[in-house]
């Protein structure tokens, strides 16, 4: 019903910097989307564009299958939360949910059930006469999204909504925010630069840089696939070993040779001899025990980090760190000697240069 | 070791946060408080005392003036002229500081926040040297573009012959105070406008408010403070502003002569210092006044 369509969208500054730099994209009804990326790689620009408060300066925006790339925000069926809530400090809660009926000139009586029930919804009920400074920061939000609801837009558009908030109650509100979206169905477009929140939140992820889509799939999809060196880099709360390899054999399961050893890749389309950057996640390494007769990496400990229920432990094969997760109570002690082993379907083949990924066979389900 | 922990000889240090002591601090804000004490303390009581004698420019008074107690203050409150002058100011004060300068200063400022930083710079650098400029060389300006043969606005009009000092005192005045003083204004709505997040304007704007509903529900509840302030100040400056006397000198028959202009006439051009202390002091009462009634205002937001 109410998706959003984006064609050949470009927002170029007065500057000459283009932001956002000729993007296609479609958001699904209903659908809880995340544009996701580091400082400066437009995502915000991008929602701002959709919001209209920035001018496209090529492309086609559509909401609802109606071209609003021209249209003034108020016009466009539009509701926003500002990272800062953008509550109006002079005005209670009840007059900040019901601004934007106040605005369209709806009766007062109107106004007020409105108030009192998106005040329900959001377990806000016994603010509603507080100014938005007698309040914390989770019920600020609250607040903003409230006035967005009670806006009626049919396109939600949430920026940072979770930055302000201090590290416990942004789970909470993470949460909060998640089942909010799942009951109200609305199509949701969230911009954010923490990857576990996009992962934690959306039901699909862009991931952007300089502009540009480098990645569009499910939080699955994007953290057990990168499809490029960028997003592998990006995503996970522990960075993805990126190696230089070669490709030694090539049959049904390749081997590729990385400094300290060698790892297996399920890959077909990779010549022998090819150099490679070869990608694994510290998760999907495994510390072996015993004698190892398949390819394998070996190395010194390092360094071993709890993390809480595990450690993140820092092997040096032949001059290069790997990263590896291993169990609580299981952590190698450091300078031990190590052989780490990988299934060769979490073992990811890049394009040296490109940094494209390689292999192209239908993604393992975890 | 034994040494280490014995007391320190010397004076006890001060006790406040500069550490020095009442004696040296007082040192430090005598000039300050003597040249109060000299320009302004001094000078203030001495229009309270001639208000209350018949000193005179001239004649037997200037020599020995006598106490003649409120006699001053009962002739003022009779006193057509008196009561024209107070009519004056005050349509002096709505028009051109008031409404004027508020109006315009905040327009300007408005505008200017989304135009290019060059052209702002420039139309400020403008709407500065009018509040710059001596008040001199400003009136001698007005003058001349006023003038009824060869003024400039005769000129721009085709209206040659008339002349505005004469026929529109008031509105010549009222219109020369806006130009003067509307910088100051602009300036300040400026940086108050700067202190309005721009989120809560867009916020305004995602839900489609109009102009005139973003700023009487998001811009001036952010800026009221600054509305009062400034409104006070060139309240004050305006009823006190002497610059009307270099165009018009209070004519044509005390058709433009505001309160600060008639005490001048009275004292000067009428010798009547007593009386026009007096006056003095009831312009002063009023201003008082009318700060306390802002002050109130002010204190009411918080």
């Amino acid at each position: 019903m109410a998706g959003i369509d984006i064609e050949g969208l470009a927002t170029v500054y007065p500057n000459g910097v283009r932001a956002v730099d000729g993007l296609d994209l479609h958001v699904a009804d209903g659908e809880f989307f995340a544009l996701l990326g580091p400082s400066g790689c437009g995502k915000t620009t991008l929602l701002r564009t959709i919001a209209g408060l920035e001018a496209a300066t090529e492309g086609t925006v559509r909401i609802d299958s109606a071209d609003v790339t021209r249209l003034e925000p108020g016009k466009r069926g539009v509701a926003m939360v500002f990272q800062d809530y953008a509550l109006f400090p002079h005005m209670n809660v009840s007059e900040n949910i019901t601004y934007p009926l106040k605005v369209r000139r709806v009766a007062p009586a109107t106004r007020s059930g409105v108030a009192t029930r998106t005040a329900g919804e959001l377990s806000l009920q016994g603010l509603l006469e507080r100014k938005p400074a007698q309040l914390s920061g989770g019920q600020q939000q609250r607040v903003a999204l409230a006035r967005a609801i009670a806006s009626e837009g049919k396109v939600l558009l949430l920026d940072e909504p979770l930055s302000n908030l201090d590290a416990r109650l942004r789970l909470e509100a993470r949460t909060f925010l998640k089942k909010l979206q799942r009951d109200l169905g609305i199509t949701t477009v969230f911009v954010t630069h923490d990857q576990a929140e996009a992962l934690a939140l959306a039901d699909r992820i862009a991931v952007m840089d300089s502009g540009k889509l480098r990645q569009l799939g499910s939080p699955r999809e994007v953290f057990a696939r990168p499809s490029n060196t960028f997003v592998a880099n990006f995503i996970g709360s522990t960075p993805m070993n990126l190696l230089p390899g070669k490709v030694t054999s090539e049959s049904d399961i390749s081997v590729v040779s990385v400094p300290g050893g060698s790892l297996p890749a399920a890959t077909v389309s990779v010549p022998a001899d090819a150099e490679v950057t070869v990608g694994i996640r510290p998760e999907y390494l495994t510390v072996a025990s015993g004698d190892i007769s398949g390819p394998a990496l070996r190395g010194g400990v390092v360094v071993a980090e709890n993390l809480g229920t595990q450690s993140l432990v820092t092997v040096d094969c032949d001059g290069t760190l790997v990263g590896v997760t291993v169990p609580e109570e299981a952590e190698p002690s450091p300078g031990s000697a190590v052989v780490l082993t990988a299934p060769a379907t979490r073992v990811l083949l890049y394009d040296r240069e490109s940094g494209e990924l390689l292999a192209r066979q239908p993604a393992p389900v975890a | 070791m034994t040494s280490a922990s014995a007391p320190v000889r010397g004076r006890t240090p001060a006790r406040d946060v500069a550490g020095l002591g009442v004696g040296r601090a007082f040192g430090f804000v005598a000039p300050a408080f003597l040249l109060i004490g000299a320009f302004l303390i001094f000078p203030a009581l001495w229009t309270i005392y001639i208000g209350i004698t018949n000193y005179r420019l001239t004649g037997v008074e200037a020599v020995s003036p006598s106490i003649v107690g409120l006699s001053n203050y009962t002739k003022a409150l009779n006193d057509a002229l008196f009561h024209n002058a107070l009519w004056l100011t005050m349509v002096f004060v709505l028009g051109s500081a008031i409404i004027g300068q508020n109006v315009l200063g905040f327009t300007l400022a408005w505008i200017m926040r989304r135009t290019r930083p060059a052209v702002r710079r420039t139309v400020e650098a403008f709407v500065l040297l009018a509040w710059i400029l001596p008040s001199t060389v400003v009136a001698y300006l007005w003058v001349a573009f006023f003038d009824r043969d060869g003024g400039t606005l005769n000129g721009l009009l085709g209206t040659q012959g008339t002349a505005w000092l004469i026929d529109y005192p008031m509105a010549c005045l009222v219109v020369f105070n806006t130009w003067r003083g509307t910088a100051f204004s602009m300036m300040l709505y400026s940086s108050a406008l700067q202190a309005v997040p721009p989120s809560q304007l867009e916020s305004a704007r995602m839900v489609g408010a109009s102009g005139w509903q973003t700023l009487r529900d998001v811009v001036f509840p952010h800026i009221r403070g600054h509305v009062l302030t400034n409104t006070l100040l060139i309240s004050l400056w305006t009823a006190n502003d002497f610059s009307p006397f270099l165009l018009t000198k209070g004519g044509p028959n005390h058709e433009s002569e505001t309160v600060p202009v008639y005490i001048y006439n009275v004292a000067l051009q009428g010798g009547e210092l007593g009386y026009s202390s007096a006056i003095s002091f009831l312009l002063l009462i009023a201003n008082l006044l009318v700060s306390l009634v802002y002050l109130r205002l002010l204190r009411r937001r918080s």
